[in-house]
């Protein structure tokens, strides 16, 4: 190991790799790790053992469990998850939440046991080649096969993971390694050379964006996640106020501003609102601030905003033309590029331009927001759960969600009033991560509401997290939104493919017996009358708490923007 | 409109880089023409040439994923004009074929190669150049008892140093060091 500035944090001692593994985590400042053992990560597990006072373990039931445990605590939190596991499948079962982290952008150190060195590439017992398998998918990975190693691999490791664009990293330590003696001295690693984090912020650039944003008649603002991890919410606020501009958030984005904030103008994308997809192609400039200009997001690039000069804020060169053309880019921390683009640009109010989401907004709310959320007949829907949930929350919880129709209905409609509250797999839409992420949450912030949020196939992805909510007694609160289907598959079947309803259809279990065979209190409803009531009851009880709400089994959310259709040809039903 | 691009990029010399690298290709369906990997005029660093066929807007998403891997300091594109670029091909010839026809040698002469090695039943020609030369004297060849052939990867240099002052200080660096080993 090179080229790597450090900063000594500790004395030197002479001590087995595995336990400076820990070490280098309580230098780190960890405190809650997630897992599961096996045979090439014993040491470490063994060394674990002596270190239950400052570090605390979460054995989950499966390593998918542990990894989007750990991303749910990053996220809540704004540090680095840790997760580790074993060899061969250990690490293969990690490999998902590797893949959601490394879209979502969430700093994860992933720390596996490997066969002894000398065993590498015989095909070993539980022997896989987790670099290779993990390499497109990590931020950064390495292999230790030296005790001496592991200090400088775990200080860059954690380095890597949380600057700049934040991502997951994986650490493989061969057997041997932990077993051997090392000459323990742990270094901080404040820079590498080959990588830059974060690229300085141009004033060239900043002016650029400013003139545009001066003339601009109809500018608009989409913010992304980069807000949340760059913490510029505040900077974020005082810039959209200044220059009175309306804000849509994309799913990651969510949060980062209060949603009752006078220019938080919705979502934007697949399900989003009205206003904001419609303006999208009407606005003369777009400002696009720490997104990525997702394809759910953006839907025909073709016909995406093709009217608008684009000015975009983000800390990744890579992200600038990378979908959509940009006039003005900025790179830098958005923290810092915000202070300085709040300070070119002119006070205005664009209250026509803002009275133009509204009317739009307006539309949507008399056609899908009012019946789905204040619904008088039929099965319950979606909306009116959240909306409960909303009212005894007063949009203090953080909402952990799953894939599909429920997430889009539980985002649209849940009021926020603070940041990193939202939840989700955005990016690689992986269904099963709810509820080991609502698990990683609630461990992370213990003193807020955890709400999970999942359909009933999701669930059954990964249910056997229930046994991880019970050992470790965290109160997480979970709601079922059980329609028996697939939802979103099957909505897409019954719009594009004729109502063939291929394989949507779930048989489901006795949710509620289940979660009391994990000493969880269940309830299921299907009847209005009991709504209120039962979400009042779930809130007010101390421990975790599983209800069941049967919704229609056929609705559908709306708006949408059909796959291959402009934002602009939106549809309301 | 595609076009041959070559790619250099300045890494870290590190296991498993060769990967990381061409997955930035392999996820996208792009087919690398030519790779190749050698040390750099900086000790420690490595350098990558990459020959592909596609398009400029193409290419410079390409430099920046390349940039964007923790490992990859520095990594530009150049199109066939801005850079000396140099193939080699090796040819397996049949002795004997090549005895009966004084051709093969007035090709060898005219085409620039060079004869390496002569064994009993064949001989080993090198030639340098540009892919076109090295395959004009293949399809010339190929009559005339050619056995087997290899051909390597483009190895480039950039005619103007301008967007390598990133490195510079690397290369500073690296020389200080080299002073400071030669001391001791």
């Amino acid at each position: 190991m090179e080229a790597v500035i450090t900063q000594s944090v500790s004395e030197k001692v002479k001590t087995s790799g595995a336990d400076a593994v820990l070490r280098s985590l309580v230098a780190e400042g960890v405190d809650l790790i997630f897992g599961y053992p096996g045979g090439a990560i014993m040491p470490v597990y063994d060394a674990l053992y002596h270190y239950q006072e400052e570090i605390h373990h979460v054995l989950t039931r499966h390593e998918q469990g542990a990894i989007h445990a750990a991303q749910g605590y990053a996220r809540a939190t704004g540090g680095v998850g840790v997760v580790m596991a074993t060899s061969g499948p250990g690490a293969t079962n990690l490999i998902t939440g590797i893949a959601d982290a490394m879209i979502d952008s969430t700093p994860l150190v992933c720390i596996t046991g490997q066969v002894a060195s000398s065993l590498l590439g015989s095909d070993a017992f539980q022997e896989t080649d987790i670099i290779s398998i993990s390499m497109p998918a990590t931020k950064w990975n390495f292999q230790v096969t030296r005790a001496e190693d592991i200090p400088t691999a775990l200080a860059k490791a954690f380095y890597i993971a949380k600057s700049g664009r934040p991502g997951p990293v994986l650490i493989d330590i061969t057997k041997d390694a932990q077993f051997d003696q090392v000459e323990f001295d742990y270094k901080k690693c404040e820079a590498v050379r080959s990588y830059q984090p974060i690229p300085e912020v141009q004033p060239v650039a900043v002016q650029a964006a400013a003139d545009l944003i001066n003339q601009a008649e109809k500018p608009f603002v989409l913010f992304g996640q980069g807000v949340i991890l760059g913490q510029a919410e505040e900077e974020f606020k005082t810039f959209i106020e200044k220059s009175g501009i309306p804000a849509a958030w994309t799913l990651l984005g969510l949060s980062a501003l209060p949603t009752e904030h006078p220019l938080n103008v919705g979502m934007l994308g697949m399900h989003g609102n009205y206003g904001p997809n419609k303006l999208t192609n009407e606005c003369d400039v777009l400002i696009a601030i720490g997104m990525r200009f997702d394809d759910r997001v953006t839907g025909n690039l073709s016909k995406y905003a093709k009217q608008a000069k684009v000015v975009h804020l983000d800390i990744d060169p890579s992200e600038i033309n990378k979908n959509v053309k940009v006039d003005a880019p900025v790179l830098g921390d958005c923290k810092e590029s915000l202070k300085q683009l709040t300070e070119l640009v002119k006070r205005k109010s664009h209250q026509s331009w803002l009275d133009q989401f509204r009317t739009l907004n307006d539309i949507e709310r008399a056609q899908v927001i009012q019946p789905e959320l204040n619904p008088t007949e039929g099965q319950m829907t979606m909306g009116e759960v959240i909306k409960e949930v909303n009212e005894l929350t007063e949009g203090e919880a953080i909402l952990v969600t799953d894939v599909g129709q429920h997430q889009m209905v539980a985002c649209r409609y849940t009021q926020f009033k603070q940041s990193k509250s939202n939840i989700t797999s955005g990016g690689l839409g992986t269904m099963g991560f709810c509820l080991p992420a609502a698990l990683g949450a609630k461990l992370g912030a213990p003193d807020r509401e955890v709400i999970a949020v999942i359909g009933d196939g999701g669930f059954q992805m990964t249910i056997q997290e229930l046994g991880t909510i019970f050992q470790t007694q965290a109160a997480v609160k979970i709601i079922i939104l059980n329609n028996s289907f697939l939802g979103m598959v099957r909505q897409w079947q019954q719009l594009f493919f004729d109502k063939r309803y291929s394989s949507t259809e779930l048989i489901n279990p006795d949710f509620v017996k289940i979660a009391e065979g994990y000493g969880i209190k269940g309830k299921s409803i299907d009847q209005r009358d009991d709504l209120k009531s039962a979400v009042a009851e779930m809130l007010a009880y101390q421990g975790s708490f599983l209800l069941e709400v049967h919704v229609g089994k056929e609705d559908n959310v709306f708006p949408m923007v059909p796959t291959g259709a402009s934002v602009s040809d939106v549809r309301l039903s | 409109m595609n076009k041959d691009f070559t790619i250099t990029a300045f890494t870290e010399n590190h296991i498993g880089l060769l990967n990381r690298i061409t997955s930035v290709f392999t996820r996208r369906h792009l087919n690398i023409e030519s790779l190749n990997a050698s040390e750099s005029q900086i000790p420690g660093i490595h350098r990558f040439t990459i020959v592909l066929n596609t398009t400029e807007e193409m290419v410079k998403k390409l430099v920046l994923q390349l940039e964007k891997q923790v490992e990859v300091i520095k990594a530009i594109y150049h199109t066939d004009e801005e850079t000396v670029f140099q193939e080699i091909t090796l040819f397996k010839i049949s002795v004997e074929k090549a005895a009966e026809d004084n051709l093969v040698e007035r090709l060898i002469r005219d085409k620039n190669a060079r004869i390496l090695s002569v064994e009993q039943d064949f001989m080993i020609v090198e030639k340098t150049g540009h892919k076109v030369e090295n395959d004009d004297l293949l399809e010339f060849l190929k009559p005339y008892g050619l056995i087997d052939y290899v051909k390597s990867g483009r190895v480039s240099l950039i005619k103007m140093d301008e967007e390598l002052k990133d490195l510079k200080k690397l290369i500073k660096e690296a020389k200080q060091a080299e002073y400071k080993q030669s001391l001791n």
